[in-house]
Formats: C-alpha cells, sequence, structure tokens
C-alpha cells in the first residue's frame, strides 16, 4: 500500500523524470572529461573506408 | 572532387559496401521526385485555372493531391532517406549491410511496391482518407513488413558494426526508422470491410470523433518530426561534413540536438487542432512543445551551419555544398515559421489559408528536397565510380534555378495566405461579413500563378539534374570552367 501510494505521486511527476533524465544526459555531453572522446567520434567519417571507395568490388 | 579528403586511401580491410543497393535507390528518388514534383504543379496550376482537372475522376485535385504529396514525401523523400541510411550506417560502422543484397533488394522492390499500390490506389479513389496515411489496410500491412526488414538491416549493420561508438547520423536515422514505425501502427488500426461482406479496398478506422483527429495529427505532426526532420538531420549529420571535409562544429551539440528534438517533438501534434473539439489544455500542451522546439531546431541549424567556420570560402567553388547550406539554412527558416504558427493567436488567422502550405514547402522544398539534392550530387560520382560530376555549372544552374523557384513559391503563399486569412475574418459595420468565399478566391488567383510558376522552375531544375546525372553515370565529363575562381583576364 505505502509502496503503491509511492508510485502514484511518482508518476504524477513523470515530466520532472523526464526532464532530470536529459539533464542528466546534456552533463554527460557537457562535462570537460567528455571533450576529447567527443571531438574523436565526430572524426568517424573520415576514417578509412569511408569515403565512399568500396575496397575494389562493386556488387549488389 | 573531393580529393583532398582527411582520410585518403581505402585499406585493405575495407568491408565490401553494397553500393548497387543504394544506387537503385538513388535512380528511384530522382525519378519518383520528377514524377512528384510534375504531379505537384500540375495541380498548382488546376487551382489556378480550374478546366485542367479534365473534367475527369482520376485527374481531380482531390485524387491527385494525395498522389502528389505520396510521391514527394514517401516516395522521394523515402527513397532517398533509405538509400542514404544504408550507405550512411555501412561506412560510420566500417562494415557490410546486414542481411546482404537480399534483404537489401527486399527492402528497395518492397517498398516500390507499397509505393505503386498506394499511387494506383489514390487514382482510382481508395484511400482511407487520412492525410499523409491515406494508403487502405492492405497497403498498410505490406508496408509494415518492409519496414520491419529496414528496422531489421539498419539495426543489424550498427550491431554488428566495427566502430566503438554509433556516429550521431545513425541514431538520427534509427530514432527515424523507430518512430514512423510506431506511428504507422498506432494511426491505423482498421476494420477491413470485406469481413463484414464489404470491399476489399474499404476500411474502417478504429479510432473515432477527436480521438481519431488526434492519433491522426500525433501521427501527422510526427511524421514531419522524425521522417522530414530527424531522417533528415541524419543525412545533414553526414553529408555537410564530408562535403566540407571537416568535423561537425561540435559533437556535444549534436548529442544535445538529438535527445532534445526526441524528447519534444512528440508532444506537438495537437498545435494542428486549434480551435477545434480537442480539449483546450491539449492544444495549450502541443503549442508550448512546438514553441519549446525552437531551441533544438536552431541548435541544430547551427550546428550544421558552423560546421563551414572557416571553410565559406567553399561555397563560392562547391555548389554541391551550397544546396546543403543552403537547406540547412530553409531548415532554420521553417522551424522558426513553425512554431510561430503553433501559437493560438497567430494560427487563428494562418489556420486553413495557403500560409499552411507556404510554410509546408518551404521546409519540403527549402529544406528536404535541397539537401537530398545535396546528397544525390555527393552520392552519384562515388557510387559509379566517377571522378567527378559531368557539369558543376550545371550544378550552380540548378541551386538558382530551384531556389528562385522556391522563394517564389513561398512569398507568393504568404502573401495569398495571409490575405485569404484577413478576408475570411472582416465584418462590416453592420456585424456581416466583408467578403463572400469566392471573392477570397478571386483573391487569390495571381498569387496561384505565381506559385505554379515557382514550382515550374523547381521541376526545371530537377530535370537539369537528372540530365547531368545521367551523364556523369555514362562518365562524360563536361569541358567547362571552374565555377567560383576569379580567373585574372590575363590568365585566361
Amino acid at each position: 500500500m505505502e509502496l503503491m501510494s509511492i508510485v502514484e505521486v511518482a508518476r504524477q511527476v513523470w515530466v520532472v523524470w523526464l526532464m532530470l533524465i536529459f539533464l542528466g544526459i546534456v552533463f554527460w555531453a557537457m562535462r570537460p572529461s567528455n571533450k576529447s572522446r567527443f571531438e574523436d567520434d565526430a572524426m568517424i567519417i573520415f576514417k578509412n573506408g569511408n569515403n565512399g571507395e568500396n575496397g575494389g568490388h562493386a556488387h549488389g | 572532387m573531393t580529393s583532398a579528403s582527411l582520410a585518403s586511401s581505402a585499406s585493405t580491410d575495407t568491408p565490401n559496401y553494397h553500393d548497387d543497393l543504394i544506387k537503385k535507390f538513388v535512380i528511384a528518388a530522382m525519378f519518383w521526385g520528377i514524377a512528384g514534383f510534375l504531379a505537384g504543379d500540375f495541380i498548382a496550376w488546376q487551382l489556378a485555372f480550374p478546366v485542367l482537372n479534365l473534367d475527369l475522376e482520376w485527374t481531380t485535385f482531390g485524387r491527385l493531391r494525395p498522389l502528389h504529396t505520396s510521391a514527394v514525401i514517401f516516395a522521394f523523400g523515402g527513397n532517398i532517406l533509405i538509400g542514404s541510411s544504408l550507405y550512411i550506417v555501412q561506412r560510420t560502422s566500417r562494415v557490410s549491410l546486414f542481411g546482404g543484397a537480399f534483404l537489401g533488394n527486399f527492402i528497395f522492390w518492397g517498398y516500390q511496391l507499397f509505393i505503386v499500390l498506394a499511387a494506383t490506389g489514390y487514382l482510382l479513389g481508395i484511400t482511407q482518407g487520412k492525410e499523409y496515411a491515406e494508403p487502405e489496410w492492405y497497403v498498410d500491412l505490406w508496408i509494415t513488413i518492409v519496414w520491419v526488414v529496414y528496422l531489421l538491416v539498419f539495426a543489424g549493420t550498427v550491431m554488428t558494426r566495427k566502430e566503438s561508438h554509433i556516429y550521431v547520423a545513425n541514431w538520427f536515422l534509427l530514432a527515424f526508422i523507430i518512430t514512423i514505425a510506431m506511428l504507422h501502427l498506432g494511426n491505423n488500426p482498421a476494420v477491413p470491410a470485406i469481413f463484414f461482406g464489404g470491399e476489399f479496398t474499404k476500411s474502417y478506422i478504429v479510432w473515432s470523433g477527436v480521438q481519431d483527429a488526434m492519433t491522426q495529427w500525433w501521427y501527422g505532426h510526427n511524421a514531419v518530426g522524425f521522417f522530414l526532420t530527424a531522417g533528415f538531420l541524419g543525412m545533414m549529420y553526414y553529408f555537410v561534413p564530408k562535403q566540407a571535409e571537416r568535423p561537425v562544429y561540435s559533437y556535444r551539440l549534436s548529442v544535445i540536438h538529438f535527445w532534445a528534438l526526441t524528447f519534444l517533438y512528440i508532444w506537438a501534434g495537437p498545435h494542428h487542432l486549434h480551435y477545434t473539439a480537442l480539449p483546450d489544455w491539449v492544444q495549450t500542451l502541443g503549442m508550448t512543445f512546438s514553441v519549446m522546439l525552437w531551441m533544438p531546431s536552431w541548435g541544430g541549424m547551427i550546428n550544421g551551419v558552423m560546421t563551414l567556420g572557416g571553410a565559406w570560402h567553399k561555397l563560392r567553388t562547391d555548389p554541391v555544398l551550397r544546396f546543403l547550406v543552403a537547406s540547412v539554412g530553409f531548415y532554420g527558416m521553417s522551424t522558426f515559421e513553425g512554431p510561430l504558427m503553433s501559437i493560438k493567436a497567430v494560427n487563428s488567422l494562418s489556420h486553413y489559408t495557403d500560409w499552411t502550405i507556404g510554410h509546408v514547402h518551404s521546409g519540403a522544398l527549402g529544406w528536404n528536397a535541397l539537401i537530398s539534392f545535396g546528397a544525390i550530387y555527393y552520392l552519384v560520382p562515388k557510387l559509379w565510380n566517377r571522378e567527378r560530376l559531368y557539369s558543376l555549372r550545371m550544378v550552380g544552374m540548378h541551386f538558382w534555378i530551384a531556389t528562385i523557384g522556391i522563394v517564389l513559391y513561398i512569398t507568393s503563399m504568404w502573401v495569398s495566405g495571409i490575405m485569404q486569412g484577413l478576408m475570411w475574418r472582416t465584418y462590416d459595420s453592420l456585424g456581416f461579413l466583408q467578403y463572400s468565399f469566392i471573392e477570397t478566391v478571386e483573391a487569390m488567383h495571381p498569387y496561384y500563378i505565381i506559385r505554379a510558376t515557382g514550382g515550374l522552375l523547381f521541376v526545371l531544375g530537377a530535370l537539369l539534374m537528372a540530365y547531368n546525372l545521367w551523364k556523369t553515370a555514362k562518365g562524360e565529363i563536361r569541358d567547362e570552367a571552374p565555377i567560383g575562381l576569379d580567373v585574372p583576364a590575363s590568365a585566361r
């Protein structure tokens, strides 16, 4: 019974939980210690085999 | 054209990408695109000169309009989205397509069958009457199967990737695929009439009344949000950095962009139902979330445009990049206009008028079509293993023809729509409506001609593009002076 009433209150403020998750994502994205990994991730599209070449094989 | 890329030669462990499949999607996108633009311009002329409906039921505005919208959104947009997503996911995962050529071809031919079934149905009057979800139940079931296979192939490729991180373009593309599946299933549950002795081609939606309206626009607006926005943003995050040969302005901003867009978009649908039977609080909710969408939309636009930071000079010499960057500019413009129009007071003027049509086309022509053109111009030389496009000058011409067409379209619809809305709400001193309906129609006539002319320019640009791509695929290179370079007279 106790637990159910907590669940009920928690459900009503669903928008708060979504906001907290989102703020967590923002924190994760902006954290200075993550800066270099994101800079590396942005370079994925320039790695080998990413420029349209097909390893010399054409097939479908 | 992009010989000086940041990473060059193919290493020996390059996977075998299924590029023949992507070629098919590119060809289909061009084919359906031109068909859809033509259908659109034809009905634009019909509005100016109603005699063009030819007095035939198959060619009336009511039947050709869904043909136009479905052809440009699902046939043109869908083919380039699916094709480029399968191109992007292979390269950013550095792995060949999950399911191989067989499943890939199933998606391609299955999707074309869906288009043909839907389009021929509209001409014959087979429709369930839900905007952007017109196909009847059997077509709905077929596209569900094709779409699940598409999800399987895309997700399977991501899951078997050789790259530890999932590049941000794939997040947007996966959100597009999953959300469209959810919307399609939520909006279309229907009871076929044939089970009760009726016609095969008729069904009844299980939702009714205002619930049906809300479900329809939950679907409709999120089709805008996840098909025409998230999907094409996936293209933006790959093709803009690739063509500019520099990484995206801020990868961290792209992460925030993705989640903000995903959290907010799903709530915006009720703004299509202002001042209807929909409860007021739902309308206000839809309006509020639409206004909040300003932030992620502009965050994304800034991220795309600023990717060119320090390389603006490339716009002078690279018309393909011009397409990509202008599309992001139009994205910023139409995502500014959209939230504005979702505000109830503005909507009371704009709704049911041509302003809405102008807004949709600033997004569809300016954002979706221009970025698709840019992506196709990027893809064709790579897919057909050509050194470069047949003619960059033609790309430059296409850019201006298309852009002038769009500007004519948008501005004429602004004037026409706002005038129409104002005429509807004008009262005389006795409290009677000042104008009859036919007077508003007459007043809009010149703007309909301007709009149709703009559309014609857009079609001509696409035909020029098709010619250029055809020549490129054949391996020809046009003898022409390079563009944008200021060549001194003495050196000519």
